[in-house]
């Protein structure tokens, strides 16, 4: 009989926090600069500056540590983690080891199970606070690399889970529950794809009931969801493969080729895993008081679990609405400013579950992209109830509004797209097209009374949509 | 000296800190090396039950800077001691990842 194997995973997810300047230095984090642009002596390593902790960060780690149900590390202290490697220019990254900010946490995540969902807790072992190294360019061509510090110095909060999955799945949801809290915090934008979340994760296997761990492997390059679940399933086959085969499974850092669809280990830095920690001398201890705590804690802002609470009290809506809405801040924020505009919520909800998602995905969107305005959204809404343009009409409107977040009173203006209520002009329309379709005339008074659909397709096309249907359709029964 | 450094340390601490090392040269760092542990288990004598771990020799705690941009393009600057630069970046021989 074939064993069965339990696959135990735990995570390191590297969050750049979203400060105007990096963590010991004044210099911008901004994308985009040229390369070397947003550097000083201090980000670049040079001997004799010294590194000044930026507020922020700790304000951003103390609040992630609280959503996360941490207990704040109140002494705590940088310690330089030592290698040699051209992205590290000081020769060390300044980590923290011995007394990491936060500790001891959890979060709560679902994932769907025969014909429910399935609640669990994920430990947080400790979460705590780094900087990011510098970009690395290879000229293959010269046969050296070039090195750009921009990155360097960017602040990081590193999260590290205990091995408390045990598939993909729950993997996904852990990764989803702290992109979610950390964006509606504001503590990062958490995009995967730009490298502002990074997940390192960590791998074994083991026989099902086994008390012991198997031996872990770090997977590591893994910049999609995607390429996250396609590890996880390529490592376990691995590993099982090895120990069918009587080998051992060798502790080592492996590097995911999404588009090859396997993983490979990885040499050269790796090679001596002693970082020789301590404490950093150039930083002073920070001490975090029961006071700052607790003006973190009261700014909290409400947490997407709350919020979920309150529009499923106040807003009748549908759960799966809630669901998706709430999933980004973003989003959330825009329905609230337009139901607070006076529109109605479930008229609000519509837009953006129907109109906007599918826009979001045929563009390859991420709802925090979302550029239109709640006014104008509201406005858009207020036009549809007021029977001043027809629904068509206003999907028109809405993809106008979408890319370029126009006023939708005034672009209906400028166009002239406002609903024609000018009897004698609809009538003309619709004697014309009863005139030119007389097969669907004939099956209308034939009894097929779905032949009416056509003729009031017709008719709107006629009207360019500025029609409303419902109008059309009474004339139409009326005039056959 | 109580502590004696054998040849595996001093060649594993040599790759560690990137140095080639010659024979004089690690007879000598052997023998700094091992006076350093002596003196550090001359501190060890000291009974230390109760005193607070200390991380830093001042009693300082708390400083900040505010999440203010202080610092302009000085790429220049930064580039001036490069041994070698091209494209507004470091040039260094080629890594593998
Ligand atoms: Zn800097």
């Amino acid at each position: 009989m074939a064993k069965e194997y339990e696959t135990v995973i735990g995570l390191e997810v590297h969050v750049e926090l979203a400060t105007k300047t990096k963590i010991f230095c004044g210099c911008s984090t901004a994308f985009g600069g040229a390369p070397n642009t947003h550097t000083c002596p201090v980000c670049t390593g040079m001997p004799g500056s010294l590194p000044v902790l930026n507020r922020q960060v700790v304000e951003y780690a103390v609040a992630v540590g609280l959503a996360t149900n941490c207990s704040i590390t109140q002494h705590c202290k940088f310690d330089r983690k030592n290698y040699f490697y051209p992205d590290n220019p000081q020769n060390y990254q300044i980590s923290q080891l011995y007394l990491p900010i936060c500790r001891n946490g959890y979060v709560e995540i679902e994932t769907p199970e025969d014909d429910g969902l399935k609640r669990k807790r994920i430990g947080i072992h400790e979460i705590h606070m780094e900087e990011d190294a510098g970009k690395l360019i290879h000229d293959d061509w010269e046969g050296s690399s070039l090195v750009d510090y921009n990155r360097s110095g960017v602040p990081l909060i590193e999260i590290v889970s205990e091995p408390d999955m045990r598939n993909a799945d729950e993997v996904i949801a852990y990764l989803e529950k702290l992109r979610t809290t950390i964006q509606y915090l504001g503590a990062s934008d958490c995009k995967l794809q730009e490298g502002s979340m990074r997940a390192d994760v960590n791998i074994s296997v083991r026989e099902m009931g086994a008390a012991e761990f198997g031996t872990r492997t770090e997977m590591k390059n893994l910049n999609s969801f995607h390429a996250i679940m396609h590890a996880i399933e390529g490592e376990r086959a691995r590993q099982i493969d090895l120990i069918e085969s009587g080998e051992k499974v060798v502790q080592e850092t492996r590097r995911w080729d999404d588009q090859k669809g396997m993983s490979y280990a990885m040499r050269s830095k790796e090679d001596a895993q002693d970082y020789r920690y301590f404490p950093d001398p150039d930083l002073v201890p920070v001490y975090i008081s029961d006071e700052w705590i607790a003006r973190v804690r009261a700014n909290q802002p409400e947490l997407r679990e709350a919020k979920m609470k309150r529009y499923r009290e106040s807003f009748g809506i549908p759960d799966y609405d809630i669901r998706i809405i709430t999933d980004s801040k973003h989003m959330a924020d825009l329905f609230e400013e337009t139901v607070a505009l006076g529109a109605q919520p479930k008229k609000v909800s519509n837009w953006l579950m129907v109109e906007t998602l599918r826009i979001l995905k045929e563009r390859e969107m991420d709802a925090q992209d979302i550029g239109f305005s709640p006014k104008h959204l509201a406005a858009l809404i207020a036009l549809v109830d007021q029977k001043a343009i027809t629904t068509t009409v206003a999907k028109e409107v809405f993809e106008v509004m979408f890319a370029e977040d126009v006023d939708p009173v005034a672009y209906v203006e400028e166009k002239g797209l406002k609903t024609v209520n000018d009897e004698s002009e609809l009538r003309r329309t619709v004697e014309q097209v009863i005139a030119d379709n007389p097969q669907s005339v004939a099956d209308y008074r034939n009894g097929k009374e779905k032949a009416i659909g056509f003729l009031v397709g017709q008719t709107m096309k006629a009207m360019k949509g500025k029609a409303d249907p419902t109008g059309v359709n009474k004339l139409l029964k009326e005039l056959l | 000296m109580a502590n004696v450094i054998d040849d595996e340390t001093i060649e594993y601490v040599g790759i560690l800190a990137k140095l080639e090392l010659s024979d004089e040269e690690k007879d000598q760092a052997k023998q700094d090396m091992a006076k350093m542990l002596d003196y550090i288990d001359q501190l060890n004598e000291l009974d230390t039950t109760g005193v607070e771990p200390m991380s830093h020799i001042f009693q300082v705690e708390n400083v900040f800077r505010e999440d203010e941009v202080t610092n302009g393009d000085m790429r220049e600057a930064v580039l001036a001691n490069a041994p070698e630069e091209k494209d507004g970046m470091f040039v260094v021989p080629q890594t593998f990842e």
